[in-house]
């Protein structure tokens, strides 16, 4: 399986806010990364399941995010839905020496 | 099989006995106890309250069933099924069934439960003691299949006994085609429930659903040498019948404690911890203890027996102790809904009485009152406030001074229907769409308490005006016992400390960001929603000094703007009072078309809203609009609207307009556990609508404004309480400003001023705010003035580079 990923360079982590999301576009497809205060990235889908709502912009606390429409919320690490079982896809991500966040994807 | 595990034996397996067995493995009771129980009927446990529904077909026999056989097997329990318990050796610590084997045993518990008490009446049993053909008692399923059976066919049938059951019984054979008599030797129906005047009135309902009810009637005879003919009374009348059931009451079953020589009165004695004082290794539960001389027929007085006498034997609570119950009862009767609770008539000259009684509708109410709290009620016809009541008399909580309230629901809308009867698809959260049913399923999942349920299901979480039913809900789907989540008392659940201990442990440790309170106070445990509760108390506490951290605040207080469903945002400027003028217009018009802004509407705060902009528009768009942000995505001061005020208007009495511009001027910014409203308005018309706001001041005549608070017109709507009246714009501004801070440093994060001013109460409030009781009315000025002073626009430099990767909605990609 790990064959198919293509790793991609998205940018330095610092261009995240600590403890917030931000929004990356890569072949039409809108990832949402995520660099917690505890130094952790994470990547999922952009939109929340709900209502579409801009996961990008929610509240951070530990592995969870709170979509900022509805306040659905979600397990930042497995894409679990903490309410409602509608569930987030979520990517490997990690940051590398130079200190760029790299995310693994389907190519 | 060998094993460590002591033995427990249950005698007996009806309601009692099962429940008690549930509570002990609950307890983690499987792993200590290898548990056998003796049950005399041959099937599992059902619910015998349910016998009568039965009886008049509206539930079969499967659908009454407790705890079917195959639930014993998964535990691990032996139910001797069938076999009824004879005899004791206390010494040998062994129970013999009836065919003699013994079963030995470390504990026992001895559920034997009730029978029918049949009275010495001529005739009712056959030379052999059995029941004279026709005559039947009403307590198993069995009894049940008998009745059925010998109805049929039958014309007339006659009940003794005018109790409960006697009247459920009635009922039940009323649907077989029999005109049926009940036979009752006292004044009044349901004695042990009721009184005279209710009983009377019970009586005419009966009637009308065509039941022949005779009172104070003792029965002599059965009539009939081979089977049932009539009966003949004690005063000389007689009654032709072709069936008899007899509701005399029970008689509780003790004969096999007494007869190893264990304490027994009208039941087996019992202690507090359910146990038989004369021997530690017995206990009695249900309707065969005798416990501080009361003996219960109800289930919920059995429920808590069975939590203190598992808790005792499992060793999980050693001290727990059961000491008696207050009966309360709601029932439906033949379809007439009746609740009872405590006394049924007052017991000493100063008992209060509260009665009302409407016999042509068949409703009757009554309360008996002891020094302000409840000690017995009555309600028949109309029970609707039976929950509060059954509540207030069960906690012994103080009644309202107010009486009239205690019977009816005078001026509240009508609860039109009980949880009970409401449709499981009955939407109780109108925001998030939640039914009855689903936080119903979620409570029996496991979710225990209003929180839990709340986070679970999503419901109370959008306006919020649900909540206290979603709460209602979740205490009555839990049968009154939910467990109460601490984190509810905390200002966020993330910080487990109330508002005041978070305020004194921020101060001590000089904690002045977001992420120094969860390291200091939270064991570095980050919880998402707890943030914006902490950074907005945070920057009340320190104002200029607060070191903010973006991420903990919700996207709106991060873009200073108002996310919307598709997530752009709205942007509304300043516009204090709704005064405007032609160059701010042709400015907001100018921006509008520049980017290409799809909607301008006008707000319910007299102001403009730009809404559909492009988060990284935002900062371009207060560059070019030059006004400062209105705040209108925060939870923070809002605005203050006015009327025209007495500029131009002919009925002004105060200078509304002038006022609302210095309100703004002193308040804009700043930060609250939630959003406030404010308005002033000219007169009492109160067209800038100043009554219904968090804050309001509205001028009266002799150069006056009286001062609003606790105002609301959204989810809720309250009429906001007068703090005072003052006779100068300054003093207006003062005693806002005193509420203002100390609703700032009092509320929980998310508490509207309505709600505060109702759970304090307007006198408290005034008392601190105007009064100053506390002391503490010069330091809520000097905070009030030291936020004023940390005021800063945060559209004003907001267009500065250094700002945007905080606007930019999509991040480049590097390769």
């Amino acid at each position: 399986m790990t064959q198919n990923l293509t790793e991609i360079k998205l940018g330095p982590a610092s261009d995240i806010p600590p403890g917030e999301g931000r929004v990356y576009q890569i072949e039409g497809e809108r990832i949402a990364v995520f660099r917690t205060r505890a130094q952790e990235v994470y990547a999922v889908q952009a939109e929340c399941p709900h209502k579409r709502g801009p996961l990008a912009d929610g509240l951070v606390g530990g592995e969870t995010v709170i979509c900022p429409l509805h306040g659905w919320k979600f397990d930042l690490k497995t894409g679990q839905a903490l309410f409602g079982d509608c569930g987030l896809k979520t990517y490997p991500v990690s940051v590398d020496e130079a200190q760029n966040v790299v995310l693994r994807r389907e190519s | 099989m060998k094993t460590n595990k002591k033995k427990l034996v249950v005698i007996g397996n009806g309601m009692a006995g099962a429940r008690t067995v549930e509570e002990i493995l609950a307890r983690g009771g499987a792993d200590q106890f290898q548990i056998t129980m003796f049950g005399e009927e041959p099937t599992g446990n059902y619910n015998r309250i349910l016998l009568s529904n039965v009886l008049n077909g509206s539930y079969s026999e499967e659908d009454i069933f407790l705890n079917p056989l195959v639930w014993y097997e998964e535990n691990n329990i032996r139910l001797l099924s069938g076999k009824r318990a004879s005899g004791l050796l206390r010494r040998a610590k062994l129970a013999y069934g009836e065919d003699g084997v013994p079963e030995p045993y470390d504990k026992l518990i001895i559920a034997t439960g009730s029978r029918a008490f049949v009275p010495p009446i001529e005739g009712v049993t056959m030379i052999d003691g059995s029941l004279k053909p026709g005559v039947f008692v009403f307590r198993t399923l069995e009894d049940c299949r008998n009745i059925a059976a010998w109805a049929k066919g039958k014309k007339t049938a006659a009940v003794i006994g005018g109790g409960l059951l006697g009247l459920e019984a009635a009922r039940g054979l009323q649907n077989f085609g029999l005109d049926v008599h009940v036979v009752h030797n006292s004044g009044h129906l349901m004695q042990q429930q009721l009184d005279a005047g209710a009983g009377a009135i019970l009586r005419s309902s009966m009637e009308a659903l065509g039941l022949h009810v005779h009172l104070k009637k003792s029965t002599t005879t059965v009539i009939g040498p081979e089977h049932v003919l009539g009966l003949r009374f004690a005063d000389g009348g007689t009654l032709e019948c072709d069936m008899v059931i007899i509701s005399a009451g029970i008689k509780a079953n003790w004969e096999i404690a007494a007869g190893c020589g264990l304490q027994v009165e009208r039941g087996i004695i019992v202690d507090d911890q359910m146990r038989c004082p004369d021997d530690p290794d017995i206990y009695a539960v249900g309707e065969c203890a005798q416990h501080r001389g009361h003996m219960y027929g109800l289930v919920a007085p059995l429920w808590e027996q069975a939590k203190v006498l598992a808790d005792h034997i499992t060793g999980k609570n050693p001290s727990a102790e059961y000491t008696g119950s207050k009966v309360a009862t709601k029932l439906k009767v033949m379809g007439v809904d009746v609740a009872s609770m405590g006394l049924v008539e007052p017991q000493t000259p100063e008992d209060e009485v509260v009665q009302f009684s409407e016999p042509k509708r068949g409703t009757y109410k009554k309360l008996i009152i002891r020094d302000g709290r409840l000690v017995g009620g009555i309600l028949l016809g109309d029970i609707s406030k039976a929950a509060y009541l059954i509540q207030a008399f069960d906690r012994n909580t103080p009644l309202p001074e107010e009486r009239l309230h205690l019977l009816f629901d005078i001026g509240d809308p009508p609860k039109q229907v009980t949880f009970a009867e409401m449709a499981a698809n009955t939407q109780i959260c109108n925001c998030n769409g939640v039914s009855k049913g689903a936080i119903a399923a979620c409570v029996n999942a496991g979710k225990r308490s209003p929180k839990a349920v709340m986070d679970a299901t999503r419901a109370g979480m959008g306006c919020g005006s649900c909540k206290a039913m979603v709460t209602e809900l979740v205490e009555w789907a839990c049968g009154g016992e939910t467990e109460e989540d601490p984190s509810v008392h905390y200002y966020v659940p993330g910080v487990p400390l109330t508002k005041p201990e978070l305020i004194r442990a921020i101060q001590q440790h000089n904690l002045k960001s977001v992420s120094a309170v969860f390291d200091v106070l939270a064991g570095g445990k980050e919880d998402a929603a707890s943030k914006p509760g902490l950074a907005s108390l945070l920057k009340t506490l320190w104002k200029g000094e607060y070191e903010d951290e973006k991420d903990a605040r919700f996207i709106n207080e991060r873009v200073h703007a108002n996310i919307q469903k598709d997530g752009t945002f709205s942007v509304v400027p300043q516009i204090p009072g709704g005064i405007t003028s032609p160059e701010q217009l042709r400015r907001i018009a100018f921006v509008a078309e520049k980017y290409h802004v799809p909607l301008v509407k006008l707000t319910g705060g007299q102001r403009i809203d730009l809404l559909g902009i492009r988060k990284d528009d935002l900062p371009k768009v207060w560059h070019d609009l030059d006004m400062p942000s209105g705040y209108a995505y925060g939870k923070s001061y809002r605005t203050c609207k006015s009327c025209v005020g007495s500029d131009f208007c002919r009925f002004g009495l105060g200078d509304s307009i002038d006022l609302a511009l210095k309100i703004e001027n002193e308040f804009q910014g700043f930060d609250s556990p939630h959003k406030l409203k404010l308005a002033t308005a000219g007169c009492p018309r109160n067209c800038s609508e100043a009554m219904v706001k968090d804050v309001g001041a509205v001028a009266v005549e002799g150069g006056k404004w009286e001062i609003y608070i606790g105002g609301a017109a959204g989810s809720s709507v309250r009429k906001g309480d007068v703090l005072c009246t003052v006779d100068s714009h300054e003093d207006v501004l003062k005693y806002m400003g005193r509420f203002i801070q100390y609703y700032r440093e009092n509320a929980k994060y998310l508490e509207r001023t309505h709600g505060f001013v109702g759970r304090l109460g307007i006198d408290r409030v005034r008392a601190v705010v105007v009064e100053d009781s506390e002391g503490i009315a010069e330091r809520l000025d000097r905070e009030i003035a030291e936020s004023k002073a940390a005021y800063k626009d945060p559209w004003k430099d907001a267009w500065l580079p250094q700002n945007d990767r905080q606007f930019a909605s999509l991040l480049p990609i590097l390769q």
